[in-house]
């Protein structure tokens, strides 16, 4: 195979404040013509930098100080703007992360779509239209003909990844780079778009870069995989060699993430009185019915897991626990006792006993307030504790999720990291003193080993103080690491419910089933082997079904 | 020649020179990106720019060298380029004195501050320390009559000056310089406290509705729309022609009136975006969080809202002292706002106006109802750099 891209030694920095600090450190990548490269590694790790400087480009404030890229004989960091603008979009295309983002809201899809191949003379605008639709139809949009003329917010977002990569492949690119295109996707959805991203590429011998945080999408994707770590390359191997022999450590721990379990704690006695008892709810948003007769009990010192794709009514569950959203029908019960609906009428107490940890650690700390300040405050409010014993409180909080309170203290939001932002928020959660702890969704905005510690922390954190924690998340292995019983939703319904080992063993529900049969595993023939078992069509009634 | 013809005769050669220009840098540097990407009209401009520093420069020389009664054409243009120049001095010099004394935050932030930021606190303190030490520094007291009316500055009895008022005295014999500097402490003293009060107001209201929502903020948000459904400068006027009934009556300074009527219509604009910025905070998780733990409506908007709406506050708090600024000095002008024989810009260029009419030959005698316009124009524009700077600033925080 002939050789595509060629990248030596690139070096590329970023202007902070004052000085340029770097990014990636002399890294070399090379692609063959047809081939998928997989490019993982931490947020941070400057995988996206890696992704657009195989393009010639960087982000503002963000230079190539050193090295070269070879695209098809074309150096481009030398390239005259000209030449640059003549290669992107025709030979060298870009699918980014969220394509709701990236497509313009006041535009139809297939007028957005026909832009580049008419700029770049590839095509008449009729041509570029009917060969649009052509694509849509190759990757397997509902009603390709008319999916086209739909503004974006009409489509949902699989349907809108899949429509950016069909625009991406508008002028039959030699090159796609793919930046986390499933990321911000459901498990259901992935798998359509994962399919699709695969077929297309296959079809037209496009060579791809890859990138991602997840190790099983890029096994299925990618025939070579390059792990990335602060901007230095780890290793590189083909996916299969690589998956089956690391070589590194910090390999290795990647790999190692997804083995942390906790073993199931034994069903509580069936006189208990569980500590929450959801009973028989039904909520609505105004007019919009949520939750249809939703009941489940949650026992001290379990974890329950509630899951379900965005919009089965997980969190609405968690906003009627905490009487954000007074149920139309049913009741919430805390260690027997009915709770007030509304939170305006609950005890301080009562308010005390059910705490709350977010999924967005940014929008949970107050940016203005330093560490002490926050996780002081409900030591403050809740216990009356002043002065040193407040402040002694809050180091011993600091202890207990492992950060050096000397060194934290005194810090804004701002100046930590997600994973530390996180264990900011149990923090704030356990200072309370409570018994039950929600936790919506708290690992699925971080790295696979962030999120492991922070799993691990909670774990330890109910052996101790013997919490119950009710876990919301739509990640499959989270469940698997953590969760005591299991609670499945889908449209504001319990589907199933049951202890974590059952759930997983069959014989499942049908949607239990959909749900587990689609979380990627690391064996790099599972999407193949599930697209055989399913049948190709099964996907797209899958889609419908949940549409 | 016409002029039609000369003007597009230039722009022909600009043109000219710009490809000449452009073709010359690629060939000298070796088709440096610079130069190598840059656009036709981007080349234009370098060399109109250039052309246009050369014909300010030309026409400055040309107004240093000539006999005093030519030279008299270009004195407005030589004292703009010479202010110009001053004043980027002056900025340099505080900037670099800043950025050497201080603590070490203050010096960080004066390293990273544009020039134009610091011209702009430069002024502000410049000002601030006029206003509060007006009593010490006026050579003589703002109502004092002190003679002969002469508007002549400089203090140069050859041109009919006189030295004891390097500003000249108004048109009954007080000094310009001393009710400049106690205009100072009158304009700008009541001005900010006009501000104040109408952020004290607008920002409480706002921010409630922003947190209650509901039936109050439809209220408070309808009779804002009222308010400001009426043109502010008139209603304004309207309010203070009762006032001037009520003020006497009651025995209240009709300043005070005027100081609420300005603060209430100003408090609508600040209500608007209080509640604008409230109702993006509100919905945050932080909020939801401060809620559910059963905090009160005071900490809610005092210690978790607040904080956080700090950096837009403070730039309209900016804009909105200038336009403040502007009404008082209007209304003193139309004669309802700061009464004599208090000094007051505002009123100050009313009261001179007439001598705007000598500009053509005489144009010193013109700058006298100038300088307290002068000084209204200076404040505002450095209030505008700074308010810009602490918005790039916020912004970029938010990254």
């Amino acid at each position: 195979m002939s050789r595509l891209l060629e990248m030596r030694d690139i070096w590329i920095e970023g202007r902070t404040d004052e000085e340029w600090i770097p990014i990636i450190n002399g890294v070399d990548l090379t692609l063959d013509k047809g081939e998928v490269l997989g490019l993982i590694g931490e947020s941070g790790a400057g995988k996206s930098t890696l992704g657009l400087a195989a393009m010639g480009y960087t982000r503002d404030g963000v230079r190539i100080s050193k090295g070269s890229v070879v695209f098809d004989g074309i150096e481009l960091t030398t390239a005259p703007a000209r030449v640059k603008r003549d290669l992107l979009g025709r030979r060298i295309a870009y699918v980014a992360q969220s394509a709701a983002a990236s497509f313009n809201p006041a535009h139809r899809l297939i007028d957005q779509h026909v832009e580049a191949p008419v700029v770049h003379k590839v095509m008449s605008r009729e041509e570029a239209m009917r060969d649009g639709i052509e694509l849509y139809r190759r990757l397997r949009l509902p009603n390709p003909e008319e999916i086209g003329f739909r503004y974006p917010h009409q489509v949902s977002g699989g349907q809108l990844q899949r429509a950016m990569t069909a625009m991406a492949m508008s002028c039959r690119p030699d090159l796609i780079i793919f930046d986390e295109p499933t990321t911000a996707l459901d498990v259901t959805t992935q798998i359509e778009v994962l399919a699709a991203i695969r077929d297309i590429v296959e079809q037209f011998d496009t060579a791809a870069i890859y990138i991602t945080h997840d190790l099983a999408v890029v096994a299925q994707m990618a025939d070579r995989i390059k792990v990335l770590l602060k901007g230095d390359e780890v290793e590189e191997a083909p996916t299969r060699e690589m998956l089956a022999h690391p070589k590194e450590d910090y390999t290795k721990s990647l790999w190692a993430v997804r083995s942390f379990q906790r073993p199931q704690k034994p069903p509580a006695p069936p006189d208990a009185t569980p500590v929450i008892r959801v009973d028989h709810v039904t909520a609505a948003y105004g007019k919009v019915p949520v939750l249809f007769d939703v009941s489940f009990d949650i026992h001290a010192g379990r974890t329950v897991a509630v899951v379900g794709e965005s919009g089965s009514g997980k969190s609405t569950a968690a906003r009627v626990i905490t009487g954000l959203l007074p149920p139309r029908q049913g009741q919430v019960f805390f260690k027997g006792e009915p709770l007030p609906a509304d939170y305006r009428h609950r005890t301080k107490d009562q308010l005390r006993q059910v705490q709350m940890i977010y999924q967005m650690a940014d929008t949970a700390l107050n940016p203005r307030k330093t560490v002490g300040e926050i996780i002081g405050r409900p030591v403050e409010f809740y216990l009356g504790l002043k002065g040193t014993k407040k402040r002694e409180r809050v180091r011993a909080l600091l202890d207990a999720i492992e950060l050096e309170p000397d060194e934290f203290i005194d810090r804004l939001p701002g100046e930590l990291s997600g994973g530390q932002k996180q264990r900011i928020g149990i923090a704030r959660a356990l200072a309370a003193e409570p018994e039950f702890i929600i936790c919506d969704e708290v690992t699925s905005a971080l790295d696979q080993l962030v999120a492991e510690g922070i799993l691990r922390l909670l774990a330890r954190l109910q052996d101790e103080l013997g919490l119950s924690y009710m876990f919301i998340t739509h990640d499959l292995a989270t469940v698997r690491a953590i969760a005591d019983e299991v609670v499945v939703m889908k449209d504001g319904r319990v589907v199933e419910s049951g202890p974590k080992d059952e759930m997983f063993t069959p014989p499942h529900h049908p949607y239990t089933d959909l749900l587990l049969s689609s979380v990627p595993e690391m064996d790099p023939d599972w999407l193949t082997n599930l697209l055989a078992e399913r049948g190709v069509e099964n996907i797209g009634d899958a889609a419908a079904g949940r549409m | 020649m016409s002029f039609w013809a000369t003007i597009l005769l230039s722009l022909a050669a600009i043109a000219v020179a710009a490809w000449v220009f452009r073709w010359g840098g690629q060939k000298l540097t070796n088709n440096r990106p610079f130069f190598r990407d840059m656009p036709f009209g981007v080349a234009f401009g370098y060399v109109f720019g250039a052309v246009a520093l050369a014909g300010v420069v030309h026409l400055y020389v040309l107004a240093r060298t000539l006999p005093p009664a030519e030279a008299n054409k270009y004195f407005f243009f030589r004292l703009a380029v010479e202010g110009f120049i001053g004043f980027s001095i002056a900025a340099w010099l505080f900037r670099a004195a800043g950025r050497r004394i201080g603590t070490q935050a203050s010096r960080k932030l004066f390293r990273q501050m544009p020039l134009t930021a610091a011209f702009g606190i430069m002024i502000i303190l410049a000002y601030a320390f006029v206003a509060i030490f007006a009593g010490w520094l006026a050579p003589y007291g703002q109502e004092e009559v002190l003679g002969a009316a002469n508007v002549v500055p400089g203090g140069d009895p050859a041109i009919g000056g006189d030295p004891r008022f390097p500003l000249g005295t108004d048109q009954i014999g007080r000094d310009i310089l001393s009710r400049l500097i106690y205009g100072a402490q009158n304009t700008v003293g009541i001005a900010f406290v006009t501000t104040a009060l109408a952020f004290f107001l607008g920002g409480s209201f706002g921010f409630l509705a922003a947190t209650l929502g509901g039936w109050l903020d439809q209220l408070l948000s309808r009779f804002v729309d009222v308010l400001m459904a009426i043109p502010a400068l008139i209603f304004a006027l309207l309010l203070m022609t009762i006032a001037t009934v009520w003020a006497p009556k009651l025995g209240i300074p009709l300043t005070v009136f005027m100081v609420i009527i300005i603060a209430v219509i100003d408090s609508t604009r600040v209500f608007r975006l209080a509640r604008a910025v409230g109702l993006n905070i509100v919905v945050m998780d932080y909020i939801e969080a401060a809620k559910l733990r059963g905090e009160g409506l005071g900490y809610l908007i005092f210690r978790e809202i607040l904080p956080n709406a700090y950096a837009p506050l403070l730039a309209e708090f900016g804009l909105r002292f200038c336009f403040v600024f502007l009404t008082i000095a209007s209304l003193s002008f139309l004669g309802v706002g700061i009464q004599p024989p208090l000094a007051d810009w505002g009123t100050m260029v009313r009261d001179l106006a007439q001598f705007i009419n000598f500009a053509a030959f005489a144009p010193q005698v013109a700058v006298a109802p100038l300088l307290a316009a002068g000084a209204i124009a200076l404040l505002t524009v450095a209030v505008n750099f700074v308010v810009d700077w602490m918005l790039q600033k916020s912004s970029g925080l938010k990254e």
